[in-house]
């Protein structure tokens, strides 16, 4: 488990910049899946819109958008950087 | 004409002009088809430059290479079984950091890479300046930057594939350097693929792969996939891999 200090990119609104710390995901192929798409710690994310019925939602990472379901982004742990 | 015909792959992130660049290159001297037994798209044309013969083989579009799906794999498997004299890796200029993952990861399996750095009008546009002399020293490879929508660079592209075909480019790929755990674990291993695969395949790529356990990589070692043979319009399967 990550710190407690750390909140899940499922946690995030749209609007939301969000730094990743930790990629801690049970299944090492949907890890691998999650790092070539650029969710590499470090790495900061720009939360998008959701869909209509609230999953998934658009993440803008590394100059593209990625669409994530909430089971993919509850294992990426980070911080907000801050709202604005 | 009696000379070979040399393959060329395309490689590279979807949405980076991959296939703009096929299109360029081949013109209408293209066919299209699906891979055997899987439903992604194959597309090969041909391109003379200089007088020698290319065949350029589309790969399909993909982040990586170890992520196993069906495209990620019918993408490995050309570069392991078909073993192509150039792969040209086309990364998008304004998503370098994106971009240069699949390239690390090709450069991990072949020498024999250029790195295409499309979208160089658009990159312009943004203010992206990239400095590709110290990005092909940096990699090791030839760096060529390119804007296939408007037929920029094509022309020094295709020298420096006939240059890398005709052997006159010697190139000394990044190699990753891994903690000293799974470096360790590559040396054990590294004798014992040898000794199966012999030199035709990557020896310390295909050690590491089997220390992620990469179970779809072991499968297509144990049975290779189908060759694609040009037999007039048709594909043929033939030729197999010792296997492990």
């Amino acid at each position: 488990m990550a710190p407690a200090k750390y909140c899940r990119l499922s946690d995030t609104k749209p609007g939301d910049r969000f730094r990743i710390e930790k990629v801690d995901v049970p299944d090492p192929v949907l890890k691998r899946r999650l790092l070539d798409l650029g969710f590499v710690p470090g790495g900061e994310v720009k939360v998008g819109q959701r869909s209509p019925l609230g999953d998934p939602t658009a993440y803008r990472v590394c100059g593209t958008t990625i669409a994530l379901r909430k089971e993919e982004s509850d294992y990426i742990y980070g911080e907000k950087i801050h709202h604005d | 004409m009696t000379d070979r015909t040399y393959t060329v792959a395309l490689m590279g992130n979807p949405n980076t002009g991959k296939s703009t660049l096929f299109n360029v290159l081949t013109g209408l001297r293209q066919h299209t088809g699906n891979w055997p037994g899987k439903t992604v798209t194959h597309a090969e044309g041909e391109c003379r430059h200089r007088g020698a013969l290319y065949r350029i083989v589309d790969l399909p579009g993909t982040y990586s290479l170890y992520s196993n799906s069906a495209d990620e794999e019918v993408a490995r498997d050309f570069l392991l079984f078909q073993r192509p004299d150039v792969t040209v890796v086309v990364v998008d200029a304004t998503a370098l950091e994106r971009n240069l993952n699949l390239a690390l990861q090709v450069l991990e399996m072949t020498d024999r890479v250029i790195v295409a750095i499309n979208l160089m009008d658009e990159a312009k546009k943004k203010g992206i300046h990239i400095n590709t002399k110290k990005l092909a020293a940096k990699l090791g490879v030839p760096v060529v930057p390119i804007s296939a929508r408007n037929r920029e660079g094509i022309d020094a592209l295709l020298d420096t594939v006939d240059a890398m075909a005709h052997g006159r480019i010697h190139t000394t790929p990044l190699s990753i350097r891994y903690s000293p755990e799974i470096e360790r674990g590559i040396a054990k291993l590294l004798p014992l693929v040898k000794e199966l695969m012999g030199d035709t395949h990557p020896a310390r790529w295909i050690a590491l792969r089997l220390l992620d356990g990469d179970a779809s990589l072991l499968q297509a070692l144990k049975q290779p996939p189908q060759r694609l043979i040009k037999e007039g319009n048709a594909y043929a399967c033939c030729g197999s891999v010792k296997s492990v």
